[in-house]
């Protein structure tokens, strides 16, 4: 039995499994304590009003896991400015929305590709570069309009509320993006020499490079990937919001990093599982719709409960790495053992 | 000649240069910028003493930052910890619209800074205790601490009409300095104690250079890197009374927002490299009153201020690229190239 | 001659390395035969690293010539070098411990399904066949390599190795931290290669493996080649004298220092001290004015037993006692209080604080001494730093410069003045004079005498060179496989029996 628990505690999993459990236990506090709490749609809502979260949150996994302190802090502006660039183009060129959408994804790839090249070629500390990218897009936001720019076209309005019908529930088209996302990042992630290599790299770089890994290039593709999926969260925000403005997606990212490390991501890079970044943000938002249905409590205590379990997480995760070197000592003491007889 | 070289490699070189160009535009493009007048009530007033007033609490976050960075940790949680702490102050004013306060107000200030402390001393932990990384160990704050500060305030804006409080953001009657500016040079000049009278500076920069080899010459490491949170704890709790007394309340959501940003920018300008180690005092001070001389003109010329990210993110790139390694080598590589080539010319010309 | 050089599957001929200032290979020369096991020797310095990373393509040789399989060859990077078929095993294993096990094997030529999708089925069939036939294990290759001890990913490094179809496989020190039955082990596999026509380069500090597994031996000694030998055609005592270069004499006591007499009072005890997996069962006395040396091969403890006195190491049982009392210890600053100085062996990683000044980093352990708030005076510290600068005669252009820009001599110099400063008791000074030059080294070694002759200080001098323990030692401790093996005092010192001893033949003065 111990030996049960023990080896659960080193699995790759664990730390899914922990997540997987913590979001029943809040599912079910909430059917339990509200009526109407348990069904379907309230579930499917927790995809659908996550959408663009879900979608920001797999991209900046990658930059995470590639390792170097990894991370992508400027996702959030940059959902802010291709919320506002889709706005501006609609409203004040007669490009086809599909078009429009074509080019903010080139302006979500295009900062990806600065981040990674300042993080690769002059070896920068990605918090800083990703900081200033952060800050270059939140004031190109504002120097496009300074006021909310609603989105008034009728073509992009029926994407908006495009819904696919399931029974007696419905999913929106951008929660149907959101879990393909999820889907082929971790197809991506497992059964590509890319994912592989990003898993290598942030493990161990070192050791990547004398495989014979480009441990460069795919960091920086990371950091374009991680751009790109900004850009994609913003077009989905662009369907909940149907307007463009310099404060959309603020904090964003310190909400897709925090779903990421609850979903059982590390922060040192190496080590992360997509589905679990899925969990992370829906325990988020299963907290938000517990909160929103008790009507009293005000929606501040989300952000203290996420503090609370992102604490949890990372002390967690610090203990399970000691557990596992234990266990190494212990086999290691085991065979030592046996030699002396 | 050896004056200009020793100034062009010093750190201060940078910061300055900086703060010259912007002062020499302002000179230049914004009519009586270095005017200082004298109100009818005594105060000061122009526009460098609006700068320097601005400035006060990210000078006094800066300060903070400057060690933890030393010590090759950040601290990305000050922001969120400036709004704990005035939303504490304010909470134990009350908002009575009479003016009359609800504690005494020494216990207000005291437990906006002791909740400063507090949230550093829960970084220390997590930081040098539990050897959590410095970035990660702080976001559990910053993620959190907003939550915090509005569960005390209850949600709510609450606003202080306790004629005092008002002071620490103002001016204290009698006194043309403006308040948070005499408090940013006391802790300006308290830094300055603790850098040349104790040796704390010493044991900083040697557990930020090298780790290893700071425990086996004996520093206790653990509590260096705990004094180091602590302190920046108490900088963003200062801080953080000083924004609450602007805008004479306690405002959860806005109070210190991104101000942990400016205080890294600030740092950086300075000369203390992200990576640890040497840092600089004042080229701290001289960053963080660039960066408010920066949003200053830049509001004067009419860059409204959710433009002026834009500004600031192409000032930080810049800069970090000139600080790294690879660009020094590049410019040093260029430049024996050059001279490679002048010397190849001469040898033709002598030949 | 043409059917010798057939039997070479390498062939390494006068080959030099230059770093900026220094000549780290001098015409060596390194011939390998096809399904042999080479060790290559040599102590610390000697140049057996290098050469190796000559080999692998880290770095570029400056002279000579290399052919392989025929073939004159130029690696330019470690995968080049990998593609024609020489692999390395390291002694920190360069895998991925977040990565499962086969992928390890695999990464950057995984089997590819109908997709070009990665096929995990048929990588993990893969590797389980392969450990299980090559190296006789039968693990689950689906989980993650961490999950495993250090012993198991190196023998998984190997799996990699082998499997990218190596020709020749370079074991760089694999068994320093495995177990005796797991180096059992892993010499059945090497065996089992070599059988399969596989050369291997086997670099070790165990002579006793050595002799256990290879067939032949090349010795280096500072950078340049002393010889090739069949191993069963070499005595160990041969062997260590060539390595360290000195011909054996018996009875050779050499002494052109005046030694220092040790004091009756014993300064420190240690009883059964014993760190696990470190330090076993050490008693070891030390006298006030004793200058004591710990004598053994790289690996053998002898500076973990340094840091167990320092209290960076904590002992799991035994005791410590000095002046007559027990002491309980928890880190270093415990030791500090007890007058207890130590100049660790990596001056860089260890050692110096590269971009504080020298005047910073000779005050630094004093400083800490005294506590934060008990701030030396600026005068104070110019005054210490100058006072030391001029004692250990230390070459700096003024007090402020930085370390890092100082030579490893005078860097180490600076270590010594932190220390000296302390006014401690008892100084462990552990390889003080490694890579640094011959007039800085004899200046260190001068110093060990007197400071114990004049002050009366305890000083523990540890040094991979015997040659110095024998000139500065008034007693050497004999350390093998982390434990005491011999205590030589007085007249007894020569490293001579310093050698016999580490082989493990002396048996009591002659």
């Amino acid at each position: 039995m111990r030996k049960f628990f023990s080896d659960l505690v080193a699995s790759r999993f664990f730390q899914f499994y922990v997540t997987l459990v913590l979001f029943i236990i809040l599912f079910g506090i909430g059917s339990l304590s509200f009526d109407g709490f348990f069904s379907w749609q309230v579930f499917l809502n927790l995809f659908i009003d996550n959408a663009p979260l879900i979608i920001v949150c797999v991209g900046i996994t990658f930059t995470i896991l590639s390792g170097f302190g990894g991370i992508d802090l400027s996702v959030g502006a940059v959902v802010a400015l291709t919320c506002m660039s889709l706005a501006w183009l609609m409203r004040d060129t007669s490009l086809h929305p599909v078009v429009c959408m074509g080019l903010v994804l080139f302006i979500g790839i295009a900062v990806g590709t600065l981040n990674g090249f300042l993080v690769t070629f002059f070896k920068l500390q990605p918090f800083i570069v990703t900081l200033g990218t952060m800050f270059l897009c939140r004031g190109l936001t504002a120097m496009i309009s300074r006021d909310s720019v609603p989105i008034d076209n009728a073509f992009y309005g029926e994407l908006a509320f495009w819904s696919l019908p399931l029974g007696d529930c419905f999913l929106s088209l951008g929660a149907i993006i959101a879990l393909s996302v999820v889907v082929i990042a971790s197809l991506v992630l497992k059964f590509t020499s890319f994912g592989r290599g990003i898993y290598a790299v942030g493990g161990n770089e070192q050791s990547a490079r004398l495989m014979g890994l480009k441990a460069d290039k795919l960091r920086w593709i990371a950091y374009i990937i991680s751009g790109f999926c900004a850009a994609l969260g913003g077009i989905t925000y662009s369907w909940i919001m149907l307007s463009g403005y310099t404060q959309h997606g603020l904090g964003m990212e310190m909400d897709a990093i925090a779903s990421s490390v609850i979903g059982g991501t590390q922060l040192l890079g190496g080590v992360a599982f997509i589905p679990g970044c899925l969990l992370g943000v829906m325990i988020q938002g299963s907290i938000l719709t517990i909160i929103s249905f008790q009507g009293t409590l005000s929606a501040w205590w989300t952000k203290i409960v996420v503090g609370i379990l992102l604490c949890l997480f990372i002390v967690m995760q610090a203990l399970i790495n000691e557990h596992k070197n234990k266990l190494m000592n212990l086999q290691a003491e085991e065979q030592g053992g046996a030699k002396k007889k | 000649m050896d004056m200009l070289k020793k100034f062009t490699h010093s750190s201060l070189m940078l910061p300055l240069t900086a703060l010259a160009l912007l002062l020499l535009f302002n000179a230049i493009f914004v009519d009586g910028f270095f005017k200082i007048q004298v109100m009818e009530n005594g105060n000061l007033f122009g526009r460098p003493i609006d700068i320097l007033y601005r400035a006060s609490s990210l000078i006094i976050l800066a300060l903070g930052m400057t060690f933890v960075i030393a010590t090759a940790g950040v601290d990305i949680s000050v922001g969120a910890v400036c709004a704990i702490s005035a939303a504490s102050c304010c909470v134990l004013l009350g908002g009575d619209i009479s003016g009359v306060a609800q504690h005494p107000f020494f216990i207000a200030i005291l437990a906006g800074l002791g909740v400063g402390i507090l949230a550093g001393l829960w970084n220390g932990l997590l930081v040098a205790k539990f050897k959590i990384q410095a970035m990660v160990a702080t976001l559990i704050l910053l993620t959190a601490g907003r939550g915090i500060a509005q569960l005390l305030t209850d949600g709510q804006i609450i606003t202080v009409y306790y004629k005092p409080f008002s002071y620490i953001g103002g001016n204290i009657p009698g006194i043309p300095l403006p308040t948070a500016l005499l408090i940013a040079v006391c802790m300006v000049l308290l830094v300055i104690i603790l850098d040349k009278k104790t040796s704390i500076g010493l044991m900083v920069q040697s557990v930020g250079i090298n780790q290893t080899a700071s425990r086996y010459a004996g520093i206790n490491v653990t509590l260096v890197l705990f004094c180091v949170y602590i302190f920046s704890g108490f900088c963003a709790g200062t801080a953080g009374l000083i924004e609450g007394s602007f805008i004479k309340a306690a405002d959860a959501n806005n109070c210190g927002l991104n101000m942990e940003m400016d205080a890294i920018l600030a740092v950086t300008l300075g000369g203390t490299l992200m990576i640890g180690g040497r840092y600089y005092i004042g080229g701290t001070i001289i960053g963080a009153i660039t960066i408010q001389t920066l949003t200053t003109t830049m509001y004067a010329v009419g860059v409204s201020s959710d433009r002026l990210p834009a500004v600031k993110a192409i000032v930080i790139l810049l800069i970090i690229v000139f600080q790294s390694q690879k660009f020094k080598q590049m410019y040093s590589n260029y430049k024996l190239k050059r001279k490679d080539r002048a010397s190849g010319q001469k040898e033709a010309v002598n030949a | 001659m043409a059917s010798d050089n057939d039997n070479y599957i390498l062939q390494m001929k006068h080959i030099d390395m230059f770093f900026p200032g220094v000549k780290a290979l001098k015409d060596v020369s390194f011939n390998l035969k096809k399904g042999e096991i080479h060790s290559l020797m040599g102590e610390n310095g000697a140049g057996k690293s290098t050469l190796v990373k000559v080999l692998t393509g880290v770095y570029q040789k400056t002279n000579g010539q290399i052919s392989f399989d025929g073939n004159i060859i130029e690696p330019k990077t470690p995968l080049e070098s990998q593609q024609m078929g020489i692999s390395t095993v390291y002694q920190e294993v360069n895998l991925c411990a977040n990565l499962s096990v086969a992928e390890n094997i695999y990464i950057g030529r995984e089997p590819r399904g109908a997709l070009g999708n990665i096929d995990w089925k048929t990588m993990s069939k893969n590797a389980s066949v392969l450990l299980k036939e090559n190296l006789g294990l039968d693990i689950d290759v689906n989980k993650t390599l961490g999950f495993y001890p250090v012993a198991m990913q190196q023998m998984i490094a190997i799996a990699r190795a082998i499997d990218t179809k190596c020709k020749i496989l370079i074991l760089d020190e694999p068994t320093s931290s495995l177990s005796d039955k797991e180096t059992e082990r892993l010499f059945d596999i090497m065996r089992s290669l070599k059988a399969k026509g596989i050369s291997i380069i086997f670099i070790s500090h165990f002579l006793e493996q050595i002799y256990t597994i290879c067939d032949r031996i090349t010795i280096l000694r500072d950078g340049t080649y002393v010889g090739e030998y069949e191993i069963r055609n070499l005595e160990r005592i041969d062997l260590i004298s060539k390595m360290m270069g000195k011909e054996i004499k018996e009875n050779d006591i050499e002494s052109n220092l005046d030694k220092s007499r040790p004091h009756e009072n014993v300064f420190l005890e240690t009883r059964n001290m014993t760190v696990p997996g470190k330090v076993k069962n050490l008693d070891l006395k030390i006298r006030e004015g004793e200058v004591i040396g710990l004598a053994g091969l790289l690996g053998s403890g002898r500076t973990e037993i340094a840091e167990t006195l320092f209290g960076v190491l904590q002992k799991s049982s035994g005791s410590i006692n000095i002046d007559g009392t027990d002491i309980r210890v928890k880190c270093p600053m415990d030791m500090m209080n007890q007058k207890i100085a130590f100049c660790p062996e990596d001056r860089k990683v260890q050692g110096i604080i590269g971009d504080l000044s020298v005047r910073e980093n000779i005050i630094l352990a004093m400083q800490a001494k005294d506590g934060m708030f008990r701030h030396m005076p600026r005068s104070r510290q110019n005054e210490l730093a100058d006072y030391y600068i001029d004692l250990l005669r230390i070459k700096v252009s003024d007090r402020e410069q930085l370390v890092s820009n100082l030579s490893g001599g005078n860097q180490q110099k600076v270590i010594i003045a932190r220390w000296l400063a302390t006014q401690p008791s008892l100084l462990i000074l552990d390889e003080p004079t490694r890579g640094i030059d011959v007039g800085t080294k004899s200046e260190i070694e001068n110093l060990a005498v007197t400071l114990a002759k004049e002050k009366g200080m305890s000083v523990i001098f540890i040094s991979g060179e015997l040659a110095e323990e024998v000139r500065t030692c008034s007693r050497v401790l004999v350390i093998r496989d982390h434990e005491k093996v011999a205590e030589l005092s007085e007249d007894e010192i020569s490293t001579a029996h310093i050698m016999q001893a580490i082989a493990g033949d002396y048996h009591g003065h002659a």
